[in-house]
């Protein structure tokens, strides 16, 4: 045997071997699905938002990296779940340079002012979000209809509105079933909505799409199938007993359930890790609290979809869960620690 | 009355780490050959350091005690080998602390025959005799921790000890040791038991062992002589099933207080080697001079269970069993908990269960360590619920105090499995163990 060096490091000498940049690019994976879905529906106009979002938050990372001196942490897929997320709560034909900004202010303000990767409080794709909801509010809910004839060759020509105009939109735009039903009191059918061939945000339709890719994580063990559970559990239960109360003036649950970005938030949004509780009771609690407040929003709110606000102000309870709620430690009394 | 028990027969949280036992469960213990020169470090034990009895230029027999307990907190050591002490100096060990130690080189045409002592048997004895031969034969935990066996079983006034429980969990990925020892030295378990249960006063022994050792569980239970109230016991596989407290919730489904001892409701857990050992030694009023160690690891060529003398040099190990050309780490115990040595000169000591070596693509690629992501991983594995998460960030900033009083540091027994889980390779257990260290020196400091 050769007079070999050996190395050397602490215990333990094993690792399951599921790394954050696996996890992330699972998650990648895991909207798919629905991405391809959203493009077979809107046609080129998705692919171009999502490509713009996606591009934008990469780009912001990278240069705000760059900037701050430090190595670029594009590689570890975060950035890619937020602009694709972004993406697919935007119209199909919000104007590129709103999208664009939108990234921006994901990447810059949601993330990496709070000090990037695992330290943003909020979803970044939901800060970037709520921005240009404030800042467009005629751009962010103006529609397009699903499955138009020519979707394949053209696109909305409000997509290539000039940096700081405002879109012109051309006639075709198209009401939600969340809008339709809150201000005109029409309810779409559940099937509809269960694959999606309505109008909506880029993403926010398919039903299944969304849940294949959740089922995905949760089969991989990369996702914690609790926070969809209780956030859809507690939603239809809420709703069901309005509607049990008062079917003529409340919805379905179902059509609580598979309409706007619901289940889209309740898979891919609220469980991103960094912004929910870490323990069991506290993840549960969460959900519920999201759900319930979806419900609340969209009956009784200003506002036809209440999903952003209600995983926003979850996140902000997140942290505060946590400092309440912690596991008994062994061995100790159940009363004595707080 | 507990409504719910949703962890039956086991305990909460934990891990699954692949068990790689394969290679070596069903290969006999082997005697392995005499190596050339012994090194015996006078710390193998926890505790005070043993005291020399024998000088330089000595001639010793095998199982001759060539240094003696220092105290209650110390055992004896033994020749593994007939020889003559050759320089009685500084020896390496596994920590890299140089203590102090004997040279001791092998006859080469001895017999190697034993001298036996006094022999002490179970049933004429009284407890102090029998800790006091269990201390004099130099006997300490085998499962690796070697923490004096006598010290564990001194059962305190106050106290008493109802269940004996016998620890055959191997929860460690790759070691087999426990394995073959209770399917082949069956009958020194149960002669152990008998020591056991006089000196610590228990009215029953259970042994504990999981599921993968069905075989060593059927066995244990087919032999077990009609006198002895002992009860074999499976339970699910999982890790850190074989640390005390673990054992002691997944078998009796009681939780030993927070800083308590496994005494404090009434059980005294011994390892099921540890127990062997007893049972083959007091009879004969031996010492201990070998162990049982699994050699194994993808770099090891022939891998197996030896008997090998304690103080053998590693490197004499390794050429003994065959390694190949690519070796990058060495460990001494399990993968989960085990030590890796930047050095072969250093020898099996007591509380080596297992040699295992990687070659350099079995080492595990932790050199981007991403941000915490607060997946929640290490809270669904520490199997004392602790907030790894949030120590791992109190650590960062050196908040150790608040780590204590907040967080239970001190509770946390660094089984690994929060590192084992953790998807941004944050060494969470060795920034805990540097946190221990340190909170352990403040105190002694404020103390002093």
């Amino acid at each position: 045997m050769r007079n070999q060096t050996l190395n050397i490091s602490t215990s333990p000498h094993l690792k399951k071997g599921v790394t954050t940049d696996v996890i992330m690019k699972n998650v990648v994976y895991a909207l798919i699905p629905a991405t391809a879905f959203s493009i077979y529906v809107f046609g080129l106009s998705a692919l171009f938002t999502i490509g713009m979002s996606v591009t934008s938050c990469v780009l912001t990372e990278h240069f705000l990296c760059k900037w701050s001196d430090k190595d670029s942490t594009i590689n570890d897929y975060s950035a890619v779940i937020t602009g694709v997320l972004l993406g697919l709560t935007l119209p199909p034909i919000f104007p590129l340079w709103m999208t664009f900004m939108g990234g921006v202010i994901a990447i810059g303000l949601g993330k990496y002012l709070f000090g990037g990767l695992g330290f943003n409080v909020f979803n970044p794709a939901l800060v970037g979000r709520a921005v240009l909801q404030a800042a467009f509010p005629v751009a962010i809910t103006t529609w397009y209809p699903a499955l138009m004839q020519d979707r394949f060759t053209s696109v909305a020509s409000s997509i290539y509105t000039l940096p700081f105009m405002q879109p012109l939109f051309d006639g075709a735009s198209g009401a939600t079933p969340l809008s339709a039903f809150k201000f005109d009191h029409i309810s779409a059918e559940t099937t509809d909505l269960m694959f999606g061939f309505v109008s909506g945000s880029t993403g926010e339709t398919c039903a299944i799409a969304i849940v294949l890719g959740g089922l995905y994580l949760i089969y991989r063990g990369m996702m914690n199938w609790k926070i969809p559970a209780s956030i859809l559990t507690s939603a239809f239960l809420f709703s069901g007993m309005l509607y049990l109360y008062n079917p003529e003036l409340y919805p379905t649950p179902w059509f609580i359930l598979f309409s706007g970005g619901l289940l889209l938030g309740a898979f891919f949004m609220a469980t991103d890790m960094v912004g929910s509780p870490i323990t069991n009771l506290g993840v549960i609690i969460y959900g519920c609290f999201i759900g319930i407040l979806v419900v609340i929003i969209r009956i009784w709110g200003g506002l036809p979809e209440g999903v952003m606000y209600a995983i926003l102000l979850g996140n902000a309870l997140a942290p505060q869960l946590d400092r309440v709620i912690q596991p008994r430690v062994y061995g100790t009394s159940k009363l004595s620690k707080s | 009355m507990k409504l719910f028990n949703f962890y039956k027969n086991t305990f909460k949280h934990g891990i699954h780490p692949p068990e790689f036992k394969d290679d070596t469960k069903d290969l006999p213990i082997k005697q392995f050959s005499f190596s050339p020169v012994f090194i015996l470090p006078m710390e193998q034990h926890i505790g005070g350091p043993s005291e020399l009895l024998v000088n330089e230029g000595q001639e010793v027999d095998r199982g001759q005690m060539i240094a003696k307990a220092s105290g209650f907190m110390s055992v004896p050591v033994h020749a593994p080998v007939s020889g003559v002490i050759r320089k009685i100096t500084k020896v390496p060990t596994v920590s890299g602390k140089m203590v102090t130690g004997v040279y001791l080189e092998a006859f080469p045409y001895s017999g190697q025959e034993v001298r036996e002592g006094i022999p002490i048997h179970p049933q004429d004895a009284t407890k102090e005799q029998i800790l006091n031969a269990i201390q004099q034969a130099g006997i300490v935990g085998l499962g690796g921790a070697a923490f004096p066996t006598h010290v564990k079983l001194k059962v305190p006034e106050d106290k008493q000890c109802d269940i004996l429980l016998l620890n055959g969990v191997e929860c460690e990925p790759y070691l087999t040791t426990d394995h073959r020892v209770m399917l082949e030295q069956s009958d020194d378990v149960f002669m152990g038991i008998r020591y056991l249960l006089k000196a610590t006063g228990a009215k029953k022994c259970i042994i504990g062992i999981e599921a993968n050792k069905q075989n060593a569980a059927d066995h244990l239970e087919k032999n077990i002589p009609e006198d002895l109230p002992v009860e074999v016991r499976v339970v699910p596989v999982k890790y850190p099933q074989g640390a005390e407290k673990m054992l002691i919730t997944s078998v009796l489904d009681i939780e030993v207080p927070s800083g308590g001892l496994p005494i404090d409701v009434g059980v005294v857990v011994v390892n099921i080697a540890t127990s062997a050992e007893i049972g083959r030694l007091l009879p004969h009023g031996l010492g201990i001079q070998e162990r049982v160690v699994t050699i194994t690891g993808p770099g090891v060529k022939k891998k197996g269970n030896y008997l090998i003398p304690i103080g053998t040099p590693i490197r004499y190990v390794l050429e003994e069993v065959g390694v190949s050309d690519q070796i990058s780490e060495v460990y001494l115990g399990g993968p989960m908990m085990g030590v890796a040595i930047s050095n072969l000169d250093i020898p099996v000591v007591k509380g080596t269960s297992g040699i295992v070596v990687y070659t350099n693509k079995d080492v595990p690629d932790v050199k981007r360590e991403f941000p915490c992501i607060k997946c929640g991983s290490c809270v669904d594995a520490c199997p004392i619920s602790l907030n790894p998460s949030k120590m791992g960030l109190l650590s960062r900033v050196k908040a150790y105090d608040e780590m204590v009083s907040d967080c239970n540091l001190m509770d946390c027994f660094e089984c690994g499995s929060c590192s084992y889980v953790c998807p941004s390779n944050i060494p969470l257990v060795q920034r805990f163990r540097i946190a221990k260290s340190i909170v352990r020196k403040r105190k002694a400091k404020a103390h002093a």
